[in-house]
């Protein structure tokens, strides 16, 4: 039975992503919520349609055709609260990640001060900075209009100053922002968060409120030069994004009335993590990636504190051709098991943003695809560690800190063919060190459980331990240094039955000790040479593991990991860990 | 499940929203008959905004600064005009740099726009003037071929189309571009050579069509001063069956490219359009479908990418790829008879 009347409400999450529109249902099942079931559709927000609207209806009309269930009344809106009969839903909540990234101009005012949380700050949405204004710009006032003119940029986010402090330098760049949007024509003019100096609130309102469309204030991203608080300007970000959206993207306005706040995706992404953090996160923190059509999104929660960085320009739709300015075409042809040249992945790159719902059909393809995933996530998390505290703070420079566990997501993760390769991607990618396991969210509903927490906060836990989510693997991947083939830790695996294996881990290898799902073990484990498992050098340690679906994964290819600069070579140890994983 | 839909018809009726970016004013007029290079409509907007801070300058504060300042908002000024004057031992003066007009004069400062810049919309395709929509733009309409393409430079220019392909996969070379070729608009299959592009601009020609172009040629590509429409794709590929059978028919007739940005949230396209006479009224294509057997699709990725097959079955629920992925599919049957199921997604109708 439902805990309470209210909590055993149904709920429906809508997801409108860049390629695919999902409705999503959750309702109580023996007394527990439960992810029921998926309908999806091809989302609509481009031409010709270019109105969410359609696709959200069709990807409801698949779930009603999946569940047996109606959503919708015959004029087409959707039935709630839910009827006895079983049709209709009490809840409706939404996400969404579809649209272009918004052209962004940060204004701060000390250049690796406000000016950074400014950035942080954009960097928390679907948001592509065009220009940065501070102190350190050495612009004249009437080159920075005639830019931001040129521009024409969709948002503005101005930070600066502390509290009481000094307004004078921030003022005169808040007239340029005025004069932008004065200038601009009434439908391009930017909408604009002011997060800076709070004695200036009423100055921004006197100066902008008549010639912007949309004005939001938030508390001080520095409320002092030591302090950074990215928190409420966050929200009041997310608050805006669907009223920017809904300047020029259609649907959108009714979307957010019918489920009473629409969401981006990211940020719904992010208060999960932050609140699973705060659950079932340590010390060590817990890392959420998912890499998706509309962006590479990695949320890093450390023990209720979130840091958000989502980029647009690592996804893997349209913007694919954007990761060539981030890294080289070879650091992406390092990852493929099979011989393709430089030439043919550049093609498919730029291919793939002609068509960014198309899917791989040819191993070829795929390996490419994975590639790119691989790639992009690799440079997402170098990007988002910049912005990482202290305390997230790797075993060695430049590895990735020992979070735990490591949930991972979005299409190309999820939708790999076997679980396996999901696990590798990630494994390549985020190169994770010391033990931690990583967990595959393989229905995407991370985003849309991220939007129904606030309506129902006991939902997402219990869906969260329901079985939605898919424990792929323990993995425990030491540091060390070591010749290759020399044996580095000493592993012995007791399960709760009495069975035991050991094993002799060779530096450069990758080994799955076979441990059944929902089963667990202790796992002894036994540095030598100095490796570091996650107990210190050399130190040896017992642990309780539990078994995911690909068992306990001993990674001692290397941190960081060091592809053999021979192309063959290089391609036969990637089949080789591929065939490891299960291919 | 909606199937995208990109158009390759030999014969249909072609109805174009043109609209300028910002408001400006429609110099067509309603049933006038334009030229694809005509102006249809035109805004002039400032080159930029001069920012004069006599405040600043002065070394006043800018109340005392506004009683100073001799211009006020709308004023046209020439160069050199007087724009706020400081008596006394040390006087001072601050004239306007250029010609330009007024846009706001107070708290201290005067800004100007200078350099008027004219933005003149044309026409891009020839037909007639259906609609007038004040201030924006018109909406024109012809009859003829239409065939849409997945790249674009963003030029536009109309000419004479003259065969450099005999056969779809046919590559384009620098060689075969010789001085009869001038002012024309090329029909040709595969570039891989950016020196084909530059041969093509010191021709000039009036515009290039390509099966496909190697992506690393796209920033010559995108600075070229005639119209370059890539039908098929990046990479190697040859040109479809169903456009290259339509162009292939229609050579020596008077083409407009319009090799526009895609946009793939406004619909723009980059295409071409023969203007073509009709004795009866024919259908606009529509611009979305549902997918259903008979339909003729093109496949958009490997195996078989670009190739034109008929769409023989929608496969029920979900099918498993050789690759492994699970998805809604269909089978289709290619040109050559080789029936194989490609997923819904890789697939777009050709109508």
């Amino acid at each position: 039975m439902p805990v309470s009347l209210v909590e055993g409400e149904s709920l429906l999450a809508l997801d409108v992503g860049a390629v695919n529109t999902r409705a999503l249902l959750f309702d109580v099942v023996e007394g527990r919520y439960r992810f029921v079931a998926a309908g999806q559709a091809i989302s609509t927000a481009e031409a010709p349609l270019a109105d969410i609207g359609e696709g959200v209806r069709r990807s409801i009309e698949h779930l009603q055709t999946i569940t047996g269930r109606v959503f919708l009344q015959p004029n087409g809106a959707l039935l709630t609260p839910s009827q006895p009969d079983g049709s209709g839903t009490d809840n409706v909540v939404a996400v969404i990640s579809a649209g272009p990234a918004l052209k962004t101009v940060v204004v701060g005012l000390l250049d690796g001060v406000s000016v950074e949380s400014a950035r942080r700050l954009a960097e928390t949405t679907y948001a592509r900075i065009v220009d940065t204004i501070g102190l350190g710009d050495t612009r004249k006032a009437q080159e920075q209009l005639n830019d931001l003119m040129r521009e024409r940029p969709d948002l503005v986010i101005i930070a600066g100053g502390t509290d009481g402090g000094a307004s004078r330098s921030l003022q005169k760049v808040i007239e340029v922002i005025g004069l932008v949007c004065y200038l601009l024509p009434e439908n391009q003019r930017p909408a604009v968060l002011f997060a800076g100096n709070q004695n200036l609130i009423e100055d921004v309102r006197t100066l902008l409120q008549k010639w912007t469309p949309i004005l939001h204030f938030s508390p001080n991203v520095r409320p002092g030069l030591e302090t950074e608080d990215l928190g409420p300007a966050s929200k009041e970000l997310a608050e805006m994004f669907p009223a920017i959206r809904q300047l020029n993207m259609h649907g959108v306005e009714d979307l957010n009335l019918r489920c009473g706040g629409l969401l981006p995706a990211a940020y719904a992404y992010g208060r999960m993590i932050r609140f699973l953090s705060q659950v079932y996160g340590g010390e060590r923190g817990l890392l959420g990636v998912e890499v998706g059509a509309s962006a590479v999104t990695v949320a890093a929660g450390l023990t209720g504190d979130l840091r958000l960085n989502v980029y647009p320009q690592l996804g893997l739709g349209e913007n694919l051709p954007r990761i060539l300015k981030q890294t080289e075409l070879a650091d992406i042809v390092r990852w493929l098991p099979l011989d393709i040249s430089a030439g043919f992945v550049l093609d498919y790159i730029y291919q793939k943003s002609i068509y960014p719902s198309s899917l791989p059909a040819t191993k070829e393809d795929l390996t490419i695809e994975q590639a790119l995933a691989r790639q992009a996530l690799h440079l997402a998390i170098r990007s988002a560690a910049r912005d990482w505290p202290a305390r997230a703070r790797p075993l060695q420079p430049g590895l990735l800190p020992p979070f735990e566990p490591v949930f991972v997501g979005g299409s190309v993760i999820a939708n790999a063919p076997t679980l396996g390769q999901s696990l590798l991607m990630v494994l390549d990618a985020l190169q994770p060190v010391g033990i931690t396991n990583i967990i595959l969210d393989q229905n995407n509903l991370l985003p849309v459980l991220g939007a129904a927490a606030q309506r129902n906060a006991l939902l997402p836990v219990q869906v969260l331990e329901s079985g939605a989510f898919v424990n792929l693997a323990a993995v425990v991947a030491p540091i060390c240094e070591a010749d290759y083939g020399t044996v580095v830790m000493r592993v012995r695996l007791i399960q709760d039955d009495g069975t035991e294996s050991q094993h002799d881990v060779k530096h450069g290898s990758l080994e799955i000790l076979p441990l059944p799902g929902g089963q667990s073990a202790k796992l002894q484990i036994k540095p030598l040479r100095r490796a570091d498992a996650g107990f210190g050098p050399g130190r040896a340690g017992t642990i309780r593991v539990a078994g995911g679906v690909l068992g306990v994964i001993i990674d001692a290819r290397g941190r960081p990991l060091s592809l053999p600069a021979d192309a063959v070579r290089r391609r036969e140890l990637i089949k080789k860990w591929l065939w490891t994983v299960g291919g | 499940m909606l199937a995208p839909v990109t158009h390759f018809l030999p014969l249909t009726t072609i109805v174009r929203k043109r609209l300028l970016p910002v408001k400006g004013k429609v110099v067509a007029r309603l049933n006038q008959r334009v030229i694809a290079t005509e102006v249809v409509a035109e805004a002039h907007y400032a080159r930029e905004y001069v920012l004069l801070d006599v405040a600043r300058t002065f070394g006043i504060s800018p109340l005392a600064a506004d009683r100073l300042i001799r211009c006020k908002a709308g004023e046209e000024l020439t160069e050199g005009t007087l724009i706020a004057e400081k008596k006394g031992l040390f006087s001072k003066t601050m004239r306007a740099p250029s010609d330009g007009r007024v846009i706001i004069a107070g708290n201290g400062q005067v800004l100007m726009e200078v350099g008027e810049t004219s933005l003149e919309l044309r026409a891009g395709m020839p037909g007639i003037v259906t609609e007038v929509i004040p201030d924006w733009g018109v909406v024109i309409q012809t009859t003829g071929v239409l065939i849409q393409g997945v790249w674009g430079n963003g030029r536009m220019d109309t000419g004479l189309m003259l065969p450099l392909l005999e056969k779809p996969a046919d590559v384009l070379t620098a060689a075969q571009l010789d001085v009869s070729l001038r002012g024309s608009v090329l029909l040709a299959g595969h570039c891989r050579d950016g020196e084909v592009l530059r041969a093509a601009a010191e021709l000039p020609v009036r515009g290039l069509i390509l099966s496909s172009l190697m992506p690393s040629l796209l920033p010559l590509a995108a600075q070229m001063r005639y119209p370059i429409l890539v039908i098929d794709g990046f990479g190697n590929l040859p040109m479809n069956p169903s456009a290259f059978k339509i162009l292939s028919t229609n050579v020596k007739r008077e083409v407009t490219i319009r090799a526009e940005t895609y946009d793939r949230y406004t619909g723009t396209r980059p295409e071409l359009v023969i203007p073509l006479p009709v004795n009866q009224e024919v259908p606009v294509a529509p611009d979305l479908a549902t997918f259903a057997p008979e339909q003729q699709v093109r496949l958009r990725r490997a195996p078989h990418v670009g190739e034109i097959a008929t769409l023989t079955r929608l496969l029920p629920g979900s099918t498993v790829l050789p690759v492994g992925l699970r998805v809604p599919a269909a089978e289709v049957r290619l040109q050559n008879g080789e029936q194989i199921i490609v997923p819904l997604v890789n697939l777009e109708v050709i109508a």
